[in-house]
This record gives C-alpha cells, structure tokens and sequence, in this order.
C-alpha cells in the first residue's frame, strides 16, 4: 500500500478557508438573524486567514503536491490573493442590501466562501480532474447564490439559464478534456504538454479537444458569441450576487485558462491563438456595441464585461510571457473596477428601489458628490481614461499585442474602446449634467460600505499612478 | 461464421453503441414524458453495456444501481406528479429541425475531416489485464491513492449541494398548516377549553 505523502503544508490556504468555512456553518446555525455580523465578522476573517496563509507561505513558494494534482507557483498566489480581496470587498458592499431585502442570511457568505474555495482550487490545479471539480465547486455556488432570492421571478429565471448554459458549458469542456485524455492517456497538466507531438496520429484529436475545451472557457469567460446568458443573469441576479459573479469568477475563470491553454495546450497554441482572436475581436464589437442601447445599468455592465472579456483575450493569444502578464494586471484591475461599479449600484439601492436604472442616477451629484465621485472614478477606469488604472491595463495589453505583431488586432480593440467609451461617458452625463427626475437615490449608511468602496474607487487612481508592483508581480508569475 | 466468433465483442459493442445513441434520440423526440425517461434508463443501460465490454465492470454496475436503480427512478416519480404537457414544448421543434440538421451535419463532417476515421486506428484499448485482475480494487486504489485531493473536493461539493438545497427550498410560507408537536403535548386544558360563566337566562316568556 503506497499512499501519496499528502503535502499539507502546500494546500495550507485551502484548508485554512474550508476550516473556517464550516466553523462559519455550524456557528450561524446557532447564531440569531440580529447575531448575523458575527457570520459576517467571521467571513471576512476567514477570507483574511486565507490571504495571510498565502503570504505566510511566501509568494515566490513554488511545489508540486498529492501526485502533481495541485501546483502552487507565484501566478496562484497572486490570484488567490486577488480573489480572497475582491470576495472580501464584495461581502462588505452586499451587507445592507442583503438586510434590506431578507436575503441576509449565513446561506449567503457559505455559498461565497465555497465559490472562492473552488477558484482557489481552480487556479491551483495541477490536473483536468482537479481543474473541473474546482470549476464546478464554483459554479455549483454561485448558481444557488443567483438562486436566492427566491420569490422573485427574474432571479429563478436567471438562475435557471445560469444552471443549463452552465452546464452545457461544463459538458463541453469535459468532452474536450476527455478528448485530450483519450490521445495523450494522461490527466496530468505537464503530462499532457510533453505529450504532445510524440504520436502523430493523436495530434488531430488533441487538436479537435483543443476546439471543445476553448468553447467551454468562452462560455465561463462570457466571451461573444457564448455570451447570451450573461447579461439576462447579471440583470436577474440579486445586485449582491451580480457583485460577486461579475468580478472574482473572472480572475479564477484567467487562471483556468491559461492553466489549460498554456499549461496543458502550449504545443497547439496556433490552433487556439487563432480561435481566440476570433473569439475576442466578436466580443469587443457586440459587448460595445450592445452596451450603447442599454437603458439599466446592471445590464450595461453585463455588456461592458463582454468587452472586457475580448480585451482579456487578447492578452492571452500572444503566448508571451508579457501578454499573460498584461492579461493578468488586466483581470485584477477589471474585478476591482467591476466590483466597484456594482458596489456604487448596491450602496445607492435600499429597500424597494434597486437603482439599478441610469435614469435613477440623474442628477446624483447634486445629492450626493461623494457618491457621484466614486462612480466617476469606476465608470473612467472602465472606460480607460488615464491615469486610471483601466487604461493602463489596455495600454499593456495593446502593447503586447501590438509587439507580437498583430497590428490589426490592435486596431479593432482600440476603435471598439473608443466607442465603448460612449457609454461610460453617458452614466457620467446622467450624474452631473442631467436633472434629477423623481428618483432621488441617495447613498446608503452604511460605514464599512462607504470605507471599502471609496478605498476602492481611489486605488482606481492610486494603482493607475503607481502600477509598478503589481505589473512587476504580474510579470513573476509568468518568468 | 468464425467471421462472427471471432469479431463477438465488435459487434456487441456496435449493437450496445448503436442501441445507446438510437434510445438518447428517442429522449428528446418522443412526445410523451415518462417515454423520454424510460428511454433515458435504457440509455443509461446500454452505456454501462458497453463500459462492461471495456472491462469496467465496476463502473458499469455502479451506473446501473445509481442512475437506473435510484436517480431515475426518482425522476419518473417526478415527471409522472407533475404531469407536465409536453405538446406546448415541442412545438418548435419540427420548425427548426432542418437548421439543426444543417447543423448537425456541418459538425459530423468537420469530426470526419478533423480527425480522419482512418487514422484514429493509431488509439485502441489499453492492454487486455488477466482474468484475476479486480477492477474494483484499482478503481479503489487510484481514487485512494493518486485522486485522494479529487475525491475530498468531490465531497465539499457535495456539502455545497446540500447548503444551496436547503437554502432554496426549506422556507416557512404564511398560511401553511404544520403541526408543532412540542406545543401539542405542552397544551393544558386550560388552553383549550375556556369556561364562561354567564347569568342564567330567566324562564322565556311565552307568548300568547
């Protein structure tokens, strides 16, 4: 009987997020609906343990553990840390909306919690096996998280698209990975990569694999033209969830892709470089142009993550080191971007108005400059006015793609930035140009709320002036 | 007819194969729903079969005795109480059956052209073990062993699907009557039957 040394010591934030996880379940069994800060308390200390297990370890840490299944290098760490920050912020931003609406319940930050434990899984896996299940771990929460708003109509319909594309998705990449299984007879990632090119007559088979498993990343990506179930469920979601599903999944569903792509594919990069192009050049021009008609900014949002997605892809098809670090500085800006955008929604919403309209912020400024600030701040970022940080992450991202020599591309990404910078510009219009009509959104009190998203809304600015740590980390976890 | 002998596992597998694929198409186009579900089962069937022909004979059973025996079992009880009305459903279906089509054989002929049938012939079986190899135990072994971290992931998903169960489905609705049992035995008489005392009524006139 040969059992595998276990490696503890390597999964240490995994087990220190899934210990807590269901120390947090059995203390809200007990704890009453007035004793509910101590779940959220308790959430957001455990999220903290996470990160502070990751730092402990050492960023620059690099292993292997339980058979090659779990790989621990410097780009896990930084997306773990990223992730445990986004998941952190959005459970503050959801706090008082939740309450507002009976939805503040443990249910809530258990679901979370186990979302983020699958990413943390996802972007650490070592293998297809262990890739899919953390896939799943995560979707499998956050479609009862859309779920959970119970009696309303749109939540259950956005929750039940959510649930079939999702699994339709998962079937794809399944049967793309079992595809690869089949030529190669491995499961393993580096396996796999040296793998490839030693049995001519496999190849044709990874390759077909390779189109399966690049179908289903587009539909967790949320990346034209697999995109359709993404603004209906950002729209249906209650805006806590919308919080959560639009910013940490994204960074988790990077780390899956370039540990697939890259990791397990490298070999068949011009086949998928080429599909990716495709794929991102269609999910710049309909998320941009689909955006322009939107009326609810919840849905505007969905769009404008459809373009961002196209933005992120482009990152990925150069296959440098510089362009997965481009990619990379990319989605952790656009989680932090994106959870703002939603945060601002949630910290202007109360109870029977969800302020999730653009005409609802008609006049903010008037009302509330602060607020109307912090939007500005999220909504220019977004859009890439400098020096926010969203136009330094296009900036990396255009420069890798122009210096693999992919000028055209470039060109389409930046004629697709500038109209989709319309759009931004027009929330901002509405904030301080336009007369309030009726709705008179004003800020919720709610201090933690305010505190964590104008920290937020400033390191927009703060990361945008002073980018150079994070893009020399972004860069080590690709050398 | 040694021709047959010696091929019997081929065409076992292409009958199994064959019967799989023609009862998943009778799911989605039969009009009645217990049908479609029973011919999920013989689905089902039909591919743990041909998992028995690849010597999986563990694997095989344990679909059979999970998704025959209880999964879908449960699921006919479902769809025979709902009593769904499948007409209205399907209506679109013969309307778009020729892009389908389209699509469909625009799909085989990109596999054909993609993989090629003939070069496939490269990938067979893995090695034929002897007759005292036991599937169970290196099913057991390898999910112990080298997916120890996958099988432990599998159970916290299986902790989440009991979360996100409970979550959407356990809820107290106004106006549904439970029984609380606890309040049933702690009842006293007082609680129920309340004693009023009332002046007695004089003798009712009688009228004339």
């Amino acid at each position: 009987m040969i059992f595998a040394n276990p490696d503890l010591d390597l999964i240490l934030p995994e087990l220190v997020l899934l210990g807590g996880t269901l120390l947090m379940l059995m203390v809200d069994l007990f704890a009453r609906q007035n004793g509910r800060w101590l779940t959220h308390a308790l959430a957001l200390l455990v999220l903290a343990a996470t990160a502070g297990m990751v730092l402990a370890q050492g960023m620059t840490l690099t292993g292997t553990a339980w058979n090659g299944a779990y790989e621990r290098d410097v780009l896990s760490a930084v997306l773990k840390l990223a992730i445990c920050l986004v998941s952190a912020l959005c459970l503050i931003y959801s706090r008082s909306y939740l309450a507002d609406r009976n939805l503040w319940a443990g249910e809530f930050y258990l679901l979370v919690l186990f979302a983020v434990l699958g990413m943390s899984i996802l972007v650490s896996a070592g293998n297809l096996i262990i890739i899919y299940l953390g896939l799943e771990l995560m979707a499998l929460s956050t479609y009862a998280l859309v779920a959970l708003h119970r009696d309303n109509r749109r939540a259950s319909e956005a929750a039940v698209k959510y649930f079939v594309l999702g699994a339709l998705a998962s079937g794809m990449l399944l049967y793309g990975m079992s595809m690869i299984f089949g030529a190669t007879g491995s499961l393993d990632i580096s396996t796999i990569a040296a793998t490839y090119g030693a049995n001519e007559t496999t190849n044709s088979l990874m390759a077909f694999g390779t189109a399966f498993i690049v179908v289903g990343l587009a539909f967790k990506l949320g990346a034209a033209p697999f995109h359709m179930w993404l603004p209906d469920v950002y729209q249906g979601a209650p805006t806590a969830v919308t919080t959560f599903i639009g910013s940490a999944p994204k960074l988790a569903a990077f780390g899956m892709a370039w540990r697939l792509l890259e990791g397990a594919l490298g070999g068949l990069s011009e086949s998928w470089t080429d599909m990716l192009s495709l794929l991102a050049v269609a999910s710049l021009a309909i998320g941009n142009l689909a955006a322009i008609m939107q009326t609810n900014l919840k849905r505007m949002l969905a769009y404008s993550t459809i373009s961002h997605v196209g933005f992120l892809l482009l990152g990925l098809i150069q296959g440098t080191p510089d362009g997965y670090a481009a990619a990379l500085f990319y989605a952790i800006c656009y989680a932090l971007m994106s959870a703002g955008a939603f945060g601002v929604i949630l910290w202007l919403a109360r109870q029977g108005f969800e302020a999730e309209d653009i005409d609802d912020l008609k006049g903010l400024n008037q009302r509330a400059p602060w607020a109307a600030f912090v939007m500005l701040l999220f909504m220019a970022s977004l859009a890439g006015i400098p020096p926010l940080v969203g136009f330094f992450g296009k900036l990396m991202v255009l420069k890798a793609v122009i210096e693999a020599g992919r000028l055209w591309l470039a060109i389409a990404a930046v004629v697709f930035a500038v109209i989709g910078a319309f759009y931004y510009l027009r929330v901002i219009k509405a904030m301080y140009f336009d007369k309030p009509e009726g709705a008179d959104a004003m800020p919720a009190k709610d201090r933690g709320l305010s505190i964590a998203l104008s920290a937020n809304g400033l390191a927009q600015l703060g990361l945008g002036l002073y980018w150079g740590p994070l893009i020399a980390w972004c860069l080590r976890a690709f050398s | 007819m040694d021709l047959i002998v010696d091929n019997l596992e081929l065409i076992a597998f292409y009958a199994f194969a064959g019967l799989c694929l023609a009862s998943a198409l009778a799911v989605i186009s039969v009009r009645n729903s217990v049908h479609a579900a029973l011919f999920l089962v013989l689905t089902f069937f039909s591919a743990a079969c041909t998992w028995l022909l690849a010597r999986a004979e563990f694997l095989g059973i344990a679909l059979v005795l999970v998704y025959v025996g209880a999964v879908m079992v449960l699921f006919l009880f479902v769809v025979m109480m709902l009593d769904v009305r499948t007409e209205k459903l399907r209506e679109g279906f013969i309307r778009y059956l020729p892009v389908g089509i389209v699509v469909a054989v625009l799909m085989l002929m990109q596999m054909v052209v993609l993989i090629g049938v003939r070069r496939m012939s490269g990938i067979g079986l893995a090695d034929i073990p002897g007759k005292d190899f036991s599937n169970t135990e290196a099913v057991g072994m390898k999910l112990f062993t080298d997916h120890v971290f996958g099988f432990e992931i599998a159970a916290v998903i299986l902790t989440v699907a009991i979360i996100a169960a409970i979550a959407l489905t356990l809820r107290r609705r106004a106006g549904t009557k439970h029984q609380d049992i606890g309040e049933q035995v702690r009842v006293k008489a007082s609680d129920r039957v309340r004693i009023v005392k009332m002046p007695s009524e004089g003798k009712p006139e009688v009228r004339q």
